[in-house]
């Protein structure tokens, strides 16, 4: 009877093992922080890159209109391969199409919009990081869809053509 | 002249003392609790990505506003979810974490209880 009951317990703290390592062969380690969206804009105040100004946030997003953000900075590669898509966003007025420049260099910065367009209606400038760390971003390129000051959407990477649709969809 | 000497010695050994290589300590303490998500398996402290520079700096914003190191956790916490801090506190997904051991414990001791009353009949 006693060794039959440990016999079994065995079994069942294998296969409790089995089980627990078996689910974890297929997770990723890599985390990404779920996008937390209905959240509110962090209020800051900022550097605008093309024009000498300090904007704060309520003087940037007002309410009852559509807001990208959109992190970049001309050193980030899949930046480059998004910028198409933020140039036929800048198409559609309904959407306020800000970007906030990550990390920098400012001369380097306007050559990439002289080289590929400035889909941007004001850029802010984050020099050290903090700002996009505010907005609960953690690299580059992150878009954040806002409304009435509450972050409704969030991409982490670049954003694509299905994404375009789907940014052109929320906004009508 | 000897005692002279010795006097020097004793006054930088007594005044200078207090001077700290590491002025930041609080910021380190915290940092250490806080996880890089770029450089995963390290911590912010640890890390020299620009991820956690930013982080450090913010830290330190977030201190001179007066913030408590609690206060700096949570907000954190707020942006990135559990995973950013080392030290998670105890909810529905971390409860097994912290009970385990506890209920480990407590099985093991009833068992070594038992025994030994065992034993001793």
């Amino acid at each position: 009877m006693k060794n039959k009951l440990i016999l079994y317990s065995m079994i069942l703290i294998f296969l409790v093992i089995f089980a627990v390592f078996y689910k974890s062969l297929k997770d990723t380690n890599i985390y990404t922080p779920k996008a937390k969206i209905n959240n509110d804009i962090p209020i800051f105040s900022a550097d605008l890159l093309l024009l000498r100004e300090n904007l704060t946030s309520t003087e940037i997003f007002k309410m009852n209109e559509f807001y990208l953000l959109n992190i970049w900075a001309s050193w980030c590669a899949p930046c480059r391969d998004e910028h198409p898509i933020l140039m036929s966003l800048s198409k559609n007025n309904k959407l306020n199409i800000i970007g906030m420049n990550y990390k920098d260099n400012k001369k380097n910065a306007k050559s990439f919009l002289d080289e590929l367009g400035n889909p941007y209606e004001k850029i802010i400038v984050d020099k050290n990081g903090t700002n996009s760390i505010e907005w609960g971003a953690f690299g580059v390129p992150e878009t954040f869809i806002i409304y009435n000051n509450k972050v409704i959407k969030k991409y982490i990477g670049p954003l694509n053509q299905e994404l375009l649709v789907e940014i052109q969809k929320i906004t009508k | 002249m000897k005692i002279f000497k010795a006097f020097i010695i004793i006054f930088f050994l007594l005044f200078f003392n207090n001077l700290y290589a590491n002025e930041n300590s609080q910021r380190n303490e915290i940092t250490k609790n806080l996880r890089c998500l770029i450089c995963q398996g390290q911590s912010v402290y640890d890390s020299d990505s620009d991820f956690a520079n930013s982080m450090k700096i913010l830290v330190d914003k977030k201190l001179d506003q007066g913030l408590s190191e609690k206060e700096i956790y949570i907000y954190f916490k707020e942006k990135y979810g559990d995973w950013i801090l080392y030290d998670p506190g105890l909810n529905k997904n971390t409860y097994l974490l912290w009970l385990l051991p506890i209920l480990i414990f407590v099985f093991g001791g009833a068992i070594i209880f038992k025994r030994s009353i065992f034993k001793n009949n």
